[in-house]
């Protein structure tokens, strides 16, 4: 094994509540491809805003090129050659590529001076970028581009990568990965977060693996399969969703040519949206975020509005009605972001129910609300999906993420829907309860009701849908059977590589 | 009704004079909204800026000791606003509608022994040869400091917000306080300076109002001047030179009115007088077609938790 170049010792860091991270303990080598794997919420992301500055721990100790380490800020942090690429994008829409690099940059030169040496640096690391485009306008490859090319422009000494691919097709990840080998070959360490495994077998040196926060283990990623990778994080043994044949009924929804314009600026048009469904049938739909999922579903939802004849549901124009009368109808829907659009965050789980299951569930007679059929209700989902509270008179915010999408789906499941619409169902959620949800649309399919799952996780799609279809730029592609459809299909379909230039390395 | 009566040279040289208040308080709330804060107290540090200045020009007979006591006046106020929606995280409208009545109270109150006091005149500038000129003289070399003030800030403010690294981390938190502070930089420290030199610029505007163009104290003699500059920086797109552009015409229009008043033209007074207010407002909606342009972050309040 080459140098140590950074030395976790007992790290440790608590929050009200739960411990984040506890003695954490291992070592980064210089140019090594070092993994850390875990769950949602197992502690990678804190531990390495600790690496990074942005959360001091509450004891141990950092050591780096065998010296003492203890960054107060990012800034320190990228002055001692740590450069971070962040999981949800710290980038600002509305200033340009240029701009966005100078911010993240201690001194940064003038601007023409910087995107001179964008060009060079971007060039020569195959990641073509132009420094005056908006960011806003940049596809989510571009934007990673983008956040890494402004880390190498302060020659790092390790580059952080936090969960770095789950925006990239296939192809991109693919671009990617020839970019962080060539780095590691000139001797830059990279510390990489990610829970998807196939990717770490393949470009990672070394694997550290933490559960609760706690360390639980070591592995060489090449010499160890993914299941097992899989069970050491989740501390188990994986029950894999159990999937019946299904035969597929009528059609149970279609929609036909369907052409809606953005809703906001940095929003998606729907172009020529044609899409199937039948009784039994679960649809899976995937695609890199941001290319028109959100706007999908508001269509189907009918919290977007079209002509009447471009939503049918059994051969019905349902185009006009609004989610209330879809509902009433069958048509139900659980959206992505779980607090703020699919549950109110502040009132209970019941008021929650309610504002979803009334219709169907009879909760409400003259427009008086039922209360106590209401907190049956409630009490139904959180007993039949495994919800973690106290009771239904808890707020949805005091959730947490996996545990309230329990709640979202199993909501709109128990209303018994003919077509149920859901928005990356497992999104942020531990392997244990996506299991359980996955098991549930399944169940929910068998039953006969059809169901359109729109996930940006591919394994997920593979897993349980019948069909799959991608939406990129707005655009659905034809639906192919999953039975026999390879993952270099899968990526074109979702638009390839985008249109981006192959890293020449 | 006498027309002729209207002098335009006279009238563009008002149109300054009349316009500098919202200008000053509006490029004030242009800053404090790039930086990603909306601050509803414009009038209220506005009217507060009348009265400080005006009693400390009163008291000392110097208006430039005036104009200073009114920016401090007006950022002591916006301090209020900084505690409440930075530090306890209030929400920043009903913060701002509250710092709006606070000052129009407070100011009422300080200003009970100023009413029919008659301040200092403020020195126009006089430059030999150049004040003179036909036309252009009177127009352009002929006003008091503060004028020439607002002008060059409006420049200052495009150029910082637009060339230097200052302005760039400005429109960043603006942009996305997360992303900002992620990146390392102190988002609140950013926004509370913001907010300062908005409530300084606001208290400016408003001395202007009561030692200049007015001048004399009245209760309530700003109003609605802070809603105006408020509703400049959104239709101005946020842009500086834009809210010069409005500022100007809420100045012309205001002149003009009250020309057309003094020469008795057959409109009821109160129309001629809610003039300024709607063309000012039906002209920049139809200019501000562009609205991607508000900062994203506009009125979010941020806390660095986790």
């Amino acid at each position: 094994m080459s140098d140590v170049l950074l030395s976790l010792k007992g790290l440790t860091k608590a929050y009200p509540g739960v411990v984040a991270n506890d003695h954490v303990s291992f070592d980064i080598g210089v140019g090594e491809v070092h993994a850390l794997l875990g769950e949602n919420g197992a502690g990678k992301s804190t531990l390495v805003k600790m690496i990074y500055g942005l959360v001091k721990p509450d004891s141990g100790e950092m050591v780096l090129n065998d010296a003492p380490y203890m960054p107060a800020e990012p800034r320190a942090a990228r002055a001692d050659g740590i450069a971070m690429v962040f999981q949800h994008f710290s980038l600002f829409d509305a200033l340009n590529v240029a701009e966005n690099i100078a911010l993240g940059m201690e001194n940064p030169p003038p601007m023409r001076d910087l995107a001179q040496r964008i060009k060079s640096v971007s060039e020569n690391y195959g990641l073509p970028l132009d420094p005056f485009r908006a960011v806003g306008d940049l596809s989510a490859g571009e934007r990673q581009r983008v956040e890494i090319i402004r880390c190498l422009l302060q020659d790092p000494k390790l580059l952080i990568m936090d969960e770095p691919t789950s925006v990239l097709t296939p192809q991109e990840v693919e671009i990617l990965f020839q970019t962080l080998r060539k780095l590691k070959s000139e001797g830059t360490s990279i510390l990489y977060i990610s829970h998807k495994l196939e990717e770490i077998r393949s470009l990672c040196d070394f694997a550290t693996i933490l559960r609760l926060g706690q360390n639980v283990g070591a592995c060489v990623p090449r010499d160890t399969s993914a299941r097992d990778m899989a069970e050491m994080m989740v501390g188990a043994a994986l029950k894999t969703p159990e999937r019946g044949g299904r035969d597929l009924g009528p059609v149970a929804l279609s929609i036909r040519g369907l052409s809606v314009p953005a809703p906001s600026a940095f929003g998606t048009a729907l172009k020529d949206v044609t899409l199937t469904v039948h009784k039994g049938e679960i649809l899976g739909i995937g695609g890199v975020a941001g290319n028109g999922q959100d706007e999908l579903l508001s269509v189907l939802s009918g919290e977007v509005l079209c002509a009447p004849g471009e939503v049918l549901l059994h051969g019905d124009a349902i185009g006009q009605m609004n989610p209330t009368k879809r509902r009433k109808l069958g048509v139900l829907a659980a959206p992505e972001e779980r607090l703020g659009h699919a549950a109110a965050p502040d009132m209970s789980l019941t008021e929650n129910a309610l504002l979803t299951g009334s219709v169907r569930q009879g909760l409400e007679t003259r427009g008086m609300i039922n209360w106590s059929r209401a907190k049956g209700f409630a009490e139904a989902v959180i007993a039949g999906f495994d919800v973690r509270t106290p009771g239904p008179g808890n707020a949805a915010r005091s959730l947490s993420g996996g545990n309230l999408q329990k709640f979202v789906i199993g909501r709109e499941v128990l209303q018994d829907p003919d077509v149920l619409v859901v928005n990356q169902p497992t999104w942020g959620v531990d392997a244990a309860a996506a299991a359980a949800i996955r098991q549930a649309l399944l169940d929910l399919a068998a039953k006969g009701a059809a169901v359109i799952c729109i996930s940006q996780d591919l394994d997920e799609l593979m897993e349980i849908s019948d069909n799959f279809a991608a939406l990129n730029e707005g655009r659905l592609s034809n639906p192919r059977s999953t039975q026999g459809l390879t993952v270099d299909e899968i990526g074109l379909m979702m638009g390839g590589a985008h249109g981006m230039e192959v890293a020449h390395v | 009704m006498d027309l002729s009566a209207i002098n335009p040279v006279q009238l563009i040289a008002f149109l300054m004079v009349a316009a500098t208040p919202v200008l000053l308080a509006a490029i004030g709330e242009l800053v404090v909204e790039k930086s990603g804060v909306l601050n509803l107290g414009v009038e209220g540090m506005m009217i507060t800026g009348a009265i400080a200045g005006f009693a400390a020009t009163v008291e000392t007979g110097s208006p430039t000791i005036g104009f200073i006591a009114a920016a401090v006046a007006g950022a002591l106020l916006s301090c209020l606003f900084v505690v409440l929606t930075q530090f306890a995280l209030a929400n920043q409208v009903a913060s701002g509608l509250a710092l709006t009545l606070f000052g129009l109270g407070l100011s009422a109150l300080l200003g009970q022994s100023y009413v029919g006091v008659k301040p200092p005149a403020t020195a126009k500038i006089d430059i030999p040869v150049l004040t003179d000129l036909p036309v252009i003289g009177p127009i352009l070399f002929n006003h008091d400091l503060m004028v020439y003030f607002g002008i060059a800030l409006v420049a200052a403010t495009w150029a910082v917000l637009k060339y230097s690294r200052a302005g760039l981390v400005l429109r960043a938190v603006g942009e996305s306080h997360d992303a900002a502070h992620a990146l390392g930089y102190k988002v609140v420290r950013i926004r509370i300076l913001a907010i300062l030199f908005g409530g300084a610029c606001a208290g400016l505007g408003g001395a202007y109002i009561s030692l200049i163009r007015v001048p004399q104290w009245t209760e309530g003699m700003t109003a609605g001047i802070g809603w105006i500059a408020l509703a400049l920086v959104v239709f101005a797109s946020w842009k500086p030179w834009r809210a010069l552009l409005g500022a100007y015409l809420f100045g012309g229009v205001t002149v003009v009115q009250l020309n057309l008043q003094a020469a008795g033209v057959a409109i009821p007074v109160e129309y001629l007088a809610m003039s300024p207010y709607l063309i000012t407002i039906v002209v920049l909606v139809i200019l501000s077609a562009d609205k991607s342009s508000a900062p994203a972050a506009l009125g979010r309040a941020f806390h660095a938790s986790r």
